[in-house]
Formats: structure tokens, C-alpha cells, sequence
């Protein structure tokens, strides 16, 4: 049914329909309203058979996951940002242990500076923890990839990250086909788990493994990512015969045929990005990325394999070399010719712009970019910083200094 | 008490013969068809207070669900001794996940079993002292404030051993660790530091609290069946003295366990809902340097009037606190 | 494309009048987008939402760089951040105020025609039907009634769908109530 609602509540609608049993979350901002919702669907019984449990912190929201679902049950938690990090021994441990946990990321970044906006800095902190990530383009593909991903984390017996842009998707609200009960129960069956702790057949979970077998453990976990790479269009396959809506796969694709140029990003900027390569008529196209693990390299190396140059924007960087996304597709177009330009943009919830795309776009077809570019750098403004610094000893912090010369800035302009 | 208290006094030994009693009374740790959680081939320390405490507890909670326990462990010498890469001695559903997170784990597989309307099936989580009162002790306090229906069972070796004997929050006064090592006349462990966890799940105000010791495996059979008699957080603390972490002799392990009860060093109490609702008293009371004198942890505090003198007032006060002695009433 | 701004205080209602109205355009069968400007939570602080209209699908996510309606709910903005930002030269403006672009001392800061420019007495409006100074309702039925980019009628639906039972009743009320005053207001100035 389409509804006019805010992309969280969206979300939990999706999540409740896929018959989760065991829901456990920490609120953090911008995730809060998808746990309320769940907690609200659970208290008035409208949720059934499922319990939901209020923890007191990020660490024990995924830990209390890591047992309901070694016991057999469906379990779902959410975080974001600095919770990431808080759970992050946890988020290692349930990839480690074939749990096939699903969890909502509200794309926030992580502090120090603090900061409650989006850009994808938490997600991709936990990239090489052995979860699966996929990050959705708007609110329509958030419901359907959360439920495509129970599909696919139980499947292959690995926890599944869905990934949406803080703010920019969990509070925007926008016309959403929130689908039907029975066609969820036709999609996904109830959860027959790989191993489960049961008195009738008791196992143990969690075994040290030492040198001998490490490597071939890990090594089987990265083979598995690699069979989702093969899973994961396969059940956006099946979700199009039944939902009628494609919604998953690794990337999808905008006029990458006869482009010389192409823009890979993820998540919800490529809307801005396709608005602005409308209003211009070079010969751009874009690429972006669903599936960031696994990564898709063969079939990124595909799409761009007639393309001049590459830009890859990301909300996100590697601080002391650059793009983090960026680098993955280097490693996707390795032996090519093809020139790969970094753009560091939307950090800290600062607004991507057509206007900024636009300059972006023109530089980029000339060649006029450096290889690492961070979008509508306030240059005075770091110029100020790096001289105090040099001036002085106790040049004071750097977060604060710099917020006081972009206050300063401003003031100085309407007097 | 419900179970049979046997004592006896026999110089010289610290045997009790089940041949002495009558059939019935036996304990069933004697007959051929005993559960056996923690199976033969484990590898514990010779004289491993921990291994002995594990086993008598995880069995009496298995007779006391007709087998249907599964168990969540935090990371330590219980988790590494029991399941050395291939091979696992637990003989009941076990899982270890993290260090500090066995009491969230506990959590998650109990709220598994309501969904799954398979309350019949209990929990247990379980760690060392490190895995309790420090790292784990966050998601512990959320699991007694949530009241869920998990038992757990805190192995109080008073140190981090499996990682070489460092300094926890249960480390007592005095004490030698590799990481509070005596240097001339200051102690080892410091003695204004600590944690009284058993006291902070008392607060909590939880169906159950109780402290054990391996010295009389009766009495912690009894709390155990006690514990799975009730519904929600339950807490127990058993007391399981280290040869290798204390210095002392691994067959010297029972005979600690009982000198720290008798000089008042390890009260033994049961609580309710916040309130005592029974203590073990202590026949006569022991000089806490008896109880000192056979761990080379304590060395330095045997040698020092001072802090010798410190241990004794913390054992003193534990007496009067919980009134221990058998005269006071 | 039509995108609304709309700058208040927190407290005012700001973000829930931005989903009031994407719900009227999407009852209207439109798609529509609503996002609130994210800060932190606070009374009185400037606030400010968005909402942008369409016949088409909606990609566009950027902040409402150039508005085609901007709603002011608190004059007192004027002194505190740079309200009228982008504001197109096509565009309408709707100011909660019972005085006069003069009296508010903003004639210098905007260049529109005067029909587009309505200043509306919203808190009183609210007042009187509400009971409560939340101007929010009351403008989008001002909007309504001056753009014509939603009907009244949806907006009374979504205002419903939202604040179900007399709390939607009062704020419908309030809103048709300055529905038909500007629409009054608009003939006037036709007749003139």
C-alpha cells in the first residue's frame, strides 16, 4: 500500500513484516524513531511473537542479538555512528559466528568532532568486520532491500548491514509502497537456522581456533561473501516477481554505455547527482553502488570498461590517504587506463549541491581535478588554522578554532 | 537447608566418605549415572578450583530442569580449558561469544526461549571474576535491572589468571598479581579498591543472590537448586581458589577455599529481593593467616604486621557485618 | 517542481507543517517530499523544513536552495538568520504577522510583487480556533489559498491523518479560517 510516510517508520513497518522474534536496539540519533516504532508495534500487539528489549548500550543491543539468534530466533537491532563503534567487538563476533543478524545503519558520522549529520563513516568503520553491506538510494529501497536482507543474511548465515543516509532518508518523508503480509510470507520462509544451541542436540559454539585452522576459517568466510556476490541479485530476482519492484542488486547503472565520464557513489546523493547530470549535456553518467560488501568488483569493472575517467564520491574518507571507496574501485578497475579522481563530499551532513555539482562535473571532464578533492572546502578557513598552528604552541582545538572562524566569517559579512 | 549438612571431624584429613552414610544421602556425584556437563579431558590446572565449582553447578542445574540448560560463557580459563580447538568437554548447548558480554548473551537466548514458548529450556551465563565485575559488569547490571530469567555464575578466582594472574576489581587486599606486585613496603593490591559484586546484585534487588564456595559442594548444590527454583536474575558467586594464580598447592585448593570461609574472608549469605535471608555461620573462627600463609600471593602481607593486620580487619568486619559467628544471633 | 520553505522556532510546528503538506500533495495524488533541517532539539531555536511538490518521481535531495513559497511562522527570524535566501523572483512569501512589510522592516530585504507577499495573522488565528499559538496549520491554509499548489480540502485530510480527533478538528478549522480570508484577500485585490 502507498503511504506518505518518514523513511524510519518506512523501515520498521518492512521489518515488522518479516516476522522478526527477538528485537533489541540502543537508541542513537538518527535511529531512534525506527526502534520507537518497532517497541510501539510490539507493546500494542501488533507485532506478534516477538520480544523487544530495551538494553543499556550499543555492546549489549548486538550481544543480546549474538544469543536469540544462536538459539534460533529472527533478530534485528539498528545503530548508528559512535554506537557502531561501541559495538564494535560484538559486530566482528556475529560475522565470526555465521549469525545471520539483520541491522540497520543510520549513516552518521563519527566523532571526534561529535556531529549528528550523515555521511557513511560508521558503515564503512565495520567494512572489513565480514557483514554484508548494502546501502539503499531512498526510502523505497530501504523497505525492500531490509527485507530482502533477511532473505539473504539467512541464506548464506551472515549478518546483513542495511545502510541509509542519516537524516537525509530516516526523516524524509516521501511516498513509500509499503507491501503486503502475504506477499512477505511468500518471499521469506521462517528462519531454519544453520546451527542452534538446543538441549536435544547440544553443540558448542565459539571454540578457540589456533593457528592450524584461523586461516582456513577466515578464508571460508570470504569465499562466502563472494557467493553473495552470485546470491544477492538472485533474491533481488525473486523479490521482482513477487513484489513487482527492482530493488536490489549490487549497482545499478545511468547511461554508463556511451559515457566518458562516470560518477560512483552510494546512497541517497545519487538522486541530487542524477538531477544535476539531467540539467547538463556532457556526456556523464553514474554508477551507483549497492552492495558495498562484498565489493563488486567484476561487475564495476564491467560497466566502466569503456570509460575515460571515473569520479567516485563518497561521504566518507581513509584519514592519511583519501577515499575509501575510491579505492576499491581502483582495485576494481586495476590494468586499466581508466583515471580515477576521489571527491570527499556531504562529511558531517554537509549539503551536496547541484551548484557544487555542477563545478564538480565540468572539472572533472577536463581532467581539471586533483586525485583527492574535498567538495566546498572552506580553504580560508583551514589556510587560518594551519597558520595559528605554526604561530603557536597552545594554538588551542582544532574543532573549536575552526567553528570560531566560520562563526567569524559570517558575522563579518552582514556588518 | 534442605540438603543433608554433614560434618566431620577427623584430625589430619579432610576426607568425608560417602561410605559413611546411608544410601539415600549420598551424594549423587557418587552414583555411575550422574550428568556430566563438564566431561573428563578438559585442560584445567591440576587442582583447579574453577573446574571443580563449574561442574557441580552446571550438573545440579541440568537434574534440576531434566536437562535443559544451555549455557553462554564469557571469554577465560572456563571458556579456554573446556573447548581447546577441536574438541569441546561441555556436554549441554554452550555458546561463547565475547568477554564482557555473557550476561547479554544470557539475555538473548532467554528472550529466544519466551518467543519460541520454550521457558521450560533455562539459561546460564557464566564467567570469571574479570568477566563479572569488570569488562562484563555494564551488561550485568543491565541484565538484573531488566529482571531477565537468566542464573548467573560468577567463578571468583579473584584475578584475570588466563591471561597471567593481572589485578580485577575482585583482587583482594594485599594480593600479588603481576600487575600489583609489592614493592618494599607497599602492598600489593591495594587495599581501599574492590568490588563487592554479590553486595551491588543485592542493590539490584533481584529474586536471588547468593555466595558459594567449592569447600562444601553440598551447600552450593543447594543454591543452585534454589536458583532454579525461582524466575528472573539471579546471581551467584562461587568462590574458587587458583593453585597457579595464588601460589599455592593444587591439593591444597578445597582446604583454602574452606580457611577463607572459616576465618570470615568469604561470607557466605543468601539474599532475596535485596535482603538477607540466610548466612553460614562459622563454628570458630580462623586467624586469617592460616588462610594466608599457603599462598605465595600473600607473602609479603604475612610478613607485614600492617597489612596483616588490614586483611584481619576486613575478615573482623565481614563477621560483624553479616554476623558470622555462631554466638551472635 | 514546487518547494516550500518554511523557517520558525522550535516548539512552532515547523517540521510537522512540512509533512502536513507533502501528505495534502500525496492525497492530491502528487509526489512529494518533506524533510525537516536537522539540528538539535531545542524550544526556540531556529528551525527550518522543507517540501518540495511534484508530478513526477522526486530525486532532488539538496536543502531548498531557491523556494517557490517561503513560510515565515516567526517574524522574529528576521533578525536571527537570513530568511529569504534564494527566495525566487516568481516566488510567494507568507509571513505569520498581523503588521505590515514596512512595520516589520524587511521592505528593503525583499524584491516581490505585492500580490505575492501575504501577511498573515496566523498565532491569532490559531488562538481563536486552536487555543494554542501554533501558527502552522493556519499558513498552509493561507498557502493553499495564495498558491493554489495544494486545495484546501487535502490539506484538512492530511491535518486529519496526522492529528486525528479534535486536535485535527480545531487545526482544520484554523486553517480553512485563513483559507477563506486570503482567499477573500485575493479577490479583493482582483476586484481592485
Amino acid at each position: 500500500m502507498l503511504k506518505q510516510i518518514e523513511g524510519s517508520h518506512g523501515v520498521s513497518e518492512a521489518v515488522a513484516l518479516c516476522r522478526p522474534e527477538v528485537i533489541c536496539a540502543y537508541p542513537i540519533t538518527p535511529q531512534t524513531h525506527i526502534v520507537e516504532d518497532l517497541g510501539a508495534l510490539v507493546k500494542s500487539g501488533k507485532l506478534e511473537n516477538c520480544e523487544y528489549i530495551n538494553v543499556e548500550s550499543e555492546f549489549a543491543a548486538l550481544s543480546v542479538g549474538i544469543g536469540s539468534s544462536a538459539a534460533g530466533a529472527r533478530t534485528y537491532t539498528a545503530t548508528a555512528s559512535q554506537g557502531m563503534l561501541f559495538m564494535a567487538e560484538a559486530v566482528y563476533n556475529a560475522s565470526g559466528l555465521g549469525l545471520p543478524i539483520v541491522m540497520t545503519v543510520g549513516n552518521r558520522s563519527i566523532g571526534a568532532p561529535i556531529n549528528i549529520w550523515n555521511d557513511q563513516s560508521d558503515s564503512m568503520s565495520m567494512r572489513d568486520a565480514g557483514w554484508i553491506q548494502l546501502f539503499v538510494e531512498d526510502n523505497q529501497q530501504a523497505v525492500d532491500i531490509h527485507i530482502q536482507a533477511f532473505k539473504i543474511a539467512e541464506a548464506l548465515s551472515l549478518p546483513v548491514m542495511v545502510c541509509m543516509d542519516g537524516f537525509i532518508l530516516t526523516h524524509a518523508i516521501e511516498g513509500i509502497d509499503v507491501p503486503e503480509q502475504k506477499q512477505v510470507d511468500k518471499f521469506l520462509p521462517s528462519f531454519a537456522p544453520r546451527q542452534i544451541l538446543d538441549p536435544e542436540n547440544p553443540i558448542s559454539i565459539g571454540a578457540m581456533v589456533g593457528p592450524e585452522a584461523f586461516t582456513e576459517v577466515r578464508y571460508l568466510a570470504h569465499q562466502k561473501q563472494k557467493e553473495a556476490l552470485k546470491l544477492i541479485p538472485k533474491i533481488n530476482e525473486e523479490f521482482k516477481k513477487i513484489f513487482g519492484r527492482d530493488s536490489g542488486g549490487l549497482i545499478s547503472t545511468f547511461n554508463v554505455e556511451d559515457a566518458d565520464t562516470v560518477i560512483v557513489t552510494l546512497g541517497s546523493v545519487i538522486g541530487t547527482i542524477q538531477e544535476a547530470l539531467d540539467e547538463q549535456d556532457q556526456n556523464i553518467g553514474a554508477l551507483t553502488i549497492r552492495s558495498f560488501r562484498p565489493f563488486p568488483l567484476e561487475e564495476i569493472r564491467t560497466a566502466l570498461k569503456n570509460v575515460k575517467r571515473v569520479v567516485v564520491f563518497e561521504k566518507c574518507f581513509a584519514v592519511g590517504i583519501g577515499g575509501i571507496v575510491a579505492n576499491n574501485v581502483r582495485m576494481a578497475l586495476s590494468g586499466t587506463n581508466i583515471e580515477v579522481y576521489e571527491v570527499i563530499g556531504g562529511l558531517g551532513g554537509r549539503p551536496i549541491t547541484r551548484k557544487s555539482l555542477h563545478k564538480l562535473f565540468k572539472d572533472a571532464v577536463k581532467d581539471n581535478l586533483e586525485t583527492v578533492t574535498f567538495l566546498d572546502l572552506k580553504k580560508d578557513v583551514v589556510e587560518r588554522e594551519l597558520k595559528r598552528e605554526k604561530e603557536l604552541i597552545q594554538s588551542g582545538s582544532v574543532a573549536e578554532n575552526v567553528l570560531r572562524d566560520v562563526g567569524v566569517v559570517n558575522v563579518a559579512k552582514t556588518t | 537447608m534442605s540438603h543433608q549438612q554433614v560434618k566431620f571431624y577427623q584430625t589430619g584429613t579432610l576426607t568425608v566418605g560417602n561410605r559413611l552414610l546411608d544410601a539415600a544421602q549420598r551424594t549423587v556425584q557418587a552414583t555411575i549415572d550422574r550428568s556430566n556437563s563438564l566431561d573428563s579431558g578438559h585442560r584445567a590446572c591440576q587442582g583447579c578450583g574453577e573446574a571443580l565449582g563449574a561442574r557441580y553447578a552446571i550438573d545440579t542445574a541440568l537434574r534440576e530442569t531434566n536437562n535443559k540448560v544451555i549455557a553462554a560463557n564469557a571469554t577465560g580459563c572456563l571458556e579456554v580449558f573446556t573447548t581447546p580447538y577441536p574438541e569441546t568437554s561441555w556436554t549441554l548447548p554452550w555458546i561463547h561469544s565475547l568477554f564482557g558480554n555473557a550476561p547479554a548473551i544470557g539475555t538473548g537466548i532467554a528472550a529466544a526461549m519466551k518467543v519460541k514458548g520454550r521457558e521450560d529450556i533455562r539459561v546460564i551465563a557464566q564467567g570469571g571474576d574479570g568477566g563479572t565485575t569488570d569488562i562484563g559488569f555494564g551488561c550485568l547490571s543491565g541484565m538484573f535491572e531488566r529482571n531477565d530469567d537468566v542464573l548467573y555464575i560468577c567463578y571468583d578466582n579473584q584475578g584475570y589468571m588466563n591471561t597471567g594472574v593481572q589485578r580485577s576489581s575482585a583482587t583482594p587486599g594485599g594480593a600479588r598479581t603481576a600487575t600489583t606486585m609489592p614493592v618494599g613496603p607497599e602492598p600489593g593490591a591495594e587495599f581501599d579498591k574492590g568490588k563487592n559484586v554479590p553486595l551491588i546484585a543485592m542493590a539490584h534487588e533481584i529474586p536471588y543472590v547468593a555466595t558459594a564456595s567449592i569447600d562444601r559442594l553440598h551447600d552450593l548444590e543447594a543454591k543452585v537448586k534454589k536458583a532454579m527454583s525461582v524466575r528472573g536474575a539471579r546471581y551467584l558467586q562461587i568462590f574458587v581458589p587458583c593453585p597457579l594464580g595464588w601460589g599455592s598447592a593444587p591439593a591444597q585448593t578445597v582446604n583454602l577455599a574452606r580457611l577463607a570461609v572459616e576465618s570470615g574472608v568469604w561470607p557466605l549469605f543468601e539474599g532475596e529481593y535485596g535482603e538477607i535471608t540466610s548466612v553460614t555461620k562459622i563454628r570458630k573462627q580462623v586467624p586469617v593467616e592460616e588462610y594466608l600463609k599457603p599462598q605465595r600471593r600473600f607473602a609479603h602481607v604475612v610478613k607485614s604486621p600492617e597489612q596483616l593486620s588490614a586483611v584481619q580487619a576486613i575478615a573482623d568486619r565481614n563477621i560483624r557485618k553479616f554476623s558470622l559467628l555462631e554466638e551472635q544471633e | 517542481m514546487f518547494q516550500v520553505r518554511i523557517h520558525g522556532r522550535g516548539g512552532q510546528g515547523v517540521v510537522s507543517a512540512a509533512e502536513i503538506l507533502s501528505v495534502a500533495a500525496f492525497i492530491e495524488g502528487k509526489h512529494s517530499q518533506a524533510v525537516p533541517s536537522f539540528g538539535s532539539e531545542r524550544m526556540g531555536a531556529p528551525v527550518v523544513s522543507f517540501c518540495r511538490i511534484d508530478d513526477k518521481p522526486i530525486r532532488l535531495r539538496e536543502p531548498i536552495m531557491e523556494p517557490d513559497a517561503l513560510i515565515v511562522q516567526d517574524p522574529t527570524l528576521f533578525n536571527a538568520i537570513d530568511v529569504f535566501a534564494g527566495l525566487s523572483k516568481n516566488g510567494y512569501l507568507l509571513i505569520n504577522s498581523k503588521r505590515s512589510i514596512d512595520e516589520l522592516g524587511i521592505s528593503n530585504a525583499i524584491n516581490l510583487p505585492e500580490d505575492k507577499v501575504r501577511l498573515v495573522p496566523a498565532t491569532e488565528i490559531a488562538l481563536q480556533h486552536i487555543k494554542r499559538p501554533l501558527p502552522n496549520a493556519v499558513l498552509l491554509g493561507a498557502l493553499a489559498a495564495v498558491t493554489g499548489v495544494i486545495q484546501i480540502d487535502s490539506v484538512a485530510e492530511a491535518i486529519a491523518s496526522k492529528f486525528p480527533g479534535k486536535i485535527g478538528d480545531v487545526n482544520i478549522q484554523a486553517a480553512k479560517a485563513a483559507y477563506e480570508l486570503l482567499s477573500h484577500n485575493n479577490q479583493e485585490e482582483i476586484t481592485c
